[in-house]
């Protein structure tokens, strides 16, 4: 079986070598970019234009936005048919191609979130090595955590209130630079499928503008989910730890309770600002399609509002966007209410990714034919599992693993921090 | 804290030297400027296919499969021949069983997945055959979204894929319009017709030029005013694929009917 | 107010990512061929490896055409090119020549009915020169048989001299 052949059914005339090169990693790619974009999008709305109220959920999804950086990786790596090389993007890079961006971007992306949750941390890492350092004895785990955390602090230790002060201004300066950079992040993503003259459905200069829209609808979507479920864990072990002795200061339930729907409402208003701005781009380039009925215009007919109709308008357009939004709007906004209108958007903007990387494979380049793609489901070689089911559950899972890890050595509760 | 006029300067500065390594880019490229003095290069090579007499045997992919390694039982190949049937009510059916490798042997339309379909003979208003290839364009698109640059034209116009350097992202399958370009089947790289560059250089023609009995085939030197080739493409009625695309094709057709993909 | 920059940590991290930059260069340096760059083409249509052209022009040639035959098969050669099979290059039947006669000894004669159908399973295709091939329906047309059993392929408008059978219709 040659790549593409275990998941490609072709209906009538598809060019012989044309299969679904592009599967269930390339939907997830840029999901998890969009996501890494959106949250830290989220987290710079706090970071320099000071919308005070979202100050906790900022350092939340700033490190989510860390915790999501390498797994942005692992669906390329999953793809490429020959990922030890895949280095070669940096080494000889062809910047007419846009995937070429991707070296640069990725890597200046990853070094800004990091240096900006540096500086966010700085403080708490100090405090951390003094208190360990003041300690007499120290057992095994402890003396790892002073070296760990020396190691963060690379050497400076100065609190004061000036060195503090430099702390926030580098975390404003970078998360300033960091927001068109996780735009670039992001929209190159979309150029890389708008540019394609080859591919009907992708070629639109509406593509990147449409993906950055999505992506930040999809990372402020998911920061809000995961801190709605943190926060129901925190009001769990609240309850359940309340007489015992613990490290972390924990909060009564009525103060996690009030601070969090007040910080959700806030968070949910942009979301429905960007939600509105992506919908209308999709509906444009809908629009002009079937006003301008060029030569594709025959065949993707039949994929929109035929073959795809129900991936499209029912889930995407319909639960993904038209269900959340009146959700968001209904006056009296709860939290059960909104964690079910942001699930829906997560589902709506990976229907988008779907319907635009799948859909875009749906028919041949000879107009003239169909290809339906089955997503593999048991992974009995090491392609299907790649390129399967598998493949992207381990892609969707590992960044909450991750973020669990760095939150063991980077809280994002409780903390003392410069901000 | 830094002032303004200390951040200007050392802002100027680092600018300036990320600026230098960018300009070894291309500012001039010394070898394309003496190779377009020199008139181009003395040889592109250019595809031209009759499609009139092009009978459908598939020896030309039989050829092809042989002489450059392409897994005989796989379903990839660089070069293939579609069949396009048009009957009496404007319905225009296409197929292209197995690439055509086997040739066209059942008067059946090969609907993969949707079937077999019967055509009644005195229904047939036209039928003809078209081979197709790489068609080394003068923009070659795939060569323009390589990532690292493992795909790339030569000199004379060949468009080749450089086994030891591609890293598998399948940018340039996506980015070909015409759909020549696969995976290797046991490689795991980017492959597509090389117009048979081993032969070319050697003064042999490409091996699909060579199998075909009926001479649907030809390859020549665009360069050339004496090549055959040459002649018929600057004087006969020739028409190429997918012109709208803008990648400036060099496989050129006699006999190009408007349903031909 | 002194500007130290060694004093001030807010510089920190930017050693980190000097030194990441200067691992990727170093890489660089050990990983790329030294041939690589931009060539005949420019940096659009001509980033590559250039020791690669090179490569593919030392591929194998396997067919060498049937002039080639000739030197050796004369009778044979003579005899189908007198008949309306002339245009079919030996190799088309017979497999490629590679290194023959020293690497195969002998090439392989293809009987298989799959070769001869190829142009002669009849198609109903009267304004193209497929429908203008002698053909015989694959199906119905002695289909247990070989084509050669009384067809002979170097020229089609005899019987086969091997297999004495009755007159054939050319």
């Amino acid at each position: 079986m040659v790549h593409g052949e275990a998941w490609t059914l072709k209906e009538f005339f598809v060019y012989p070598n044309e299969y679904i090169y592009w599967s269930i990693q390339i939907v997830m790619y840029p999901f998890m970019t969009g996501l890494v974009a959106g949250a830290f999008v989220l987290s710079s709305l706090y970071h320099v234009f000071g919308v005070k109220q979202l100050k906790d959920i900022a350092r939340f999804s700033l490190v989510f936005s860390l915790a999501l950086l390498p797994v942005a990786m692992m669906p390329l790596m999953l793809h490429l048919q020959q990922p030890q090389r895949g280095i070669y993007v940096m080494m000889t890079p062809h910047f007419t191609s846009a995937i070429a961006a991707f070296g640069i971007v990725f890597t200046t992306y990853g070094l800004i979130v990091a240096s900006e949750i540096w500086f966010v941390y700085r403080q708490f890492i100090v405090e951390t090595v003094m208190e360990l350092r003041a300690k007499q004895q120290r057992s095994t785990v402890e003396s790892l955590r002073l070296t760990l955390y020396s190691l963060l602090s690379m050497g400076a230790m100065d609190l004061s209130p000036e060195a503090l002060h430099k702390d926030e201004k580098a975390v404003s300066i970078l998360a300033g630079i960091g927001i068109p950079v996780a735009c670039f992040l992001h929209g190159y993503a979309g150029f890389i499928f708008g540019s394609v003259k080859a591919n009907a459905l992708w070629m639109t200069p509406l593509m990147p503008v449409i993906f950055i829209c999505s992506a930040v609808v999809s990372g402020i979507a998911l920061c809000i989910v995961t801190y709605i479920i943190t926060m129901e864990i925190r009001k769990l072990l609240s309850t359940w730890k309340n007489k015992k002795k613990s490290y972390m200061r924990l909060p009564s339930i009525e103060e996690l309770k009030s601070a969090e729907i007040h910080v959700v409402t806030i968070t949910v208003k942009y979301l429905v600002m960007f939600l509105v701005l992506a919908i209308t781009l999709e509906l444009l380039d809908l629009i002009f399609r079937t006003y301008t009925a060029v030569k594709s215009w025959d065949i993707l007919r039949r994929i929109i509002y035929e073959r795809d109709f129900f991936k499209i308008f029912i889930l995407q357009y319909g639960f993904g966007n038209l269900v959340p939004f009146i959700i968001f709007l209904r006056p009296g906004l709860t939290i059960r209410r909104a964690l079910v209108g942001t699930l829906l958007v997560l589902m709506g903007v990976f229907m988008m990714r779907w319907n635009v990387v799948i859909g875009g494979q749906a028919f041949s380049a000879s107009f003239s034919g169909f290809m339906e793609y089955r997503l593999p489901i048991w992974p009995s070689t090491v392609e299907l599992y790649k390129e399967g089911l598998f493949g992207a559950l381990t892609v969707i899972t590992t960044p909450f693993v991750l973020f669990y890890l760095v939150t063991r050595v980077l809280p994002v509760f409780g903390v003392k921090d410069s901000h | 804290m830094i002032n303004r006029r200390e951040f200007c300067k050392k802002a100027m500065i680092m600018v300036g030297g990320i600026a230098l390594p960018l300009t070894a880019l291309e500012v001039f490229n010394p070898k394309r400027l003496q190779a377009e003095k020199d008139g181009k290069g003395k040889v592109r090579w250019v595809f031209l296919v009759d499609i009139h007499k092009c009978v459908g045997c598939g020896l030309c992919v039989k050829a092809c499969k042989i002489e450059n390694e392409v897994t005989w039982d796989a379903n990839v190949t660089r070069t293939w021949v579609e069949r396009y049937v048009v009957t009496k009510d404007g319905q225009v059916n296409i197929d292209c069983t197995k690439g055509a490798r086997d040739g066209f042997t059942s008067q059946k339309i090969d609907q993969a997945h949707a079937g077999l379909k019967e055509i009644k003979p005195e229904e047939i208003a036209k039928a003809f055959f078209v081979p197709k290839l790489c068609n080394h364009c003068d923009n070659p698109p795939c060569v323009q979204v390589c990532p690292v640059g493992a795909t790339y034209q030569t000199q004379d116009g060949v468009v080749l894929v450089d086994r030891t350097w591609c890293i598998g992202c399948g940018y340039c399958v996506m980015g070909c319009p015409y759909g020549v370009r696969y995976f290797h089947p046991e490689l795991h790289v980017a492959e597509k017709c090389t117009l048979c560059y081993h032969r070319l250089c050697k003064g042999m023609m490409s091996a699909c030029v060579d199998a075909c009995p009926f001479g649907a085939r030809r390859v020549g030197n665009i360069m050339d005013p004496n090549d055959p080739v040459t002649k018929i493409i600057t004087t006969e009625q020739v028409n190429v694929l997918k012109e709208e695309f803008g990648t400036k094709p060099q496989v050129f057709y006699l006999g190009f009917s408007r349903e031909v993909k | 107010m002194e500007v130290n920059i060694l004093k001030n940590h807010v510089w920190r991290p930017l050693f980190i990512v000097f030194a990441i930059v200067g691992g990727i260069l170093l890489a660089r340096t050990l990983l790329v061929p030294s041939d690589f760059g931009i060539h005949e083409r420019g940096y659009m249509y001509g980033w590559h490896r250039k020791s690669n052209e090179a490569e593919w022009k030392a591929y194998r040639v396997k067919y060498k055409t049937s002039k080639v035959c000739a030197e050796c098969h004369k009778d044979k050669y003579n005899d189908i090119k007198d008949s309306p099979h002339a245009a079919i290059s030996c190799e088309n039947c017979h497999g490629p020549n590679y290194d023959h006669p020293n690497d195969p000894l002998g090439l392989t004669i293809d009987r298989k009915r799959e070769l001869c159908i190829r142009c002669h399973s009849y198609l109903p295709y009267k304004d193209n020169i497929r429908g203008k091939i002698p053909g015989i329906d694959p199906v119905k047309h002695y289909p247990q048989a070989e084509c050669i059993l009384c067809h002979y392929p170097h020229n089609p408008t005899k019987p086969n001299p091997k297999h004495p059978k009755p007159e054939v219709k050319s």
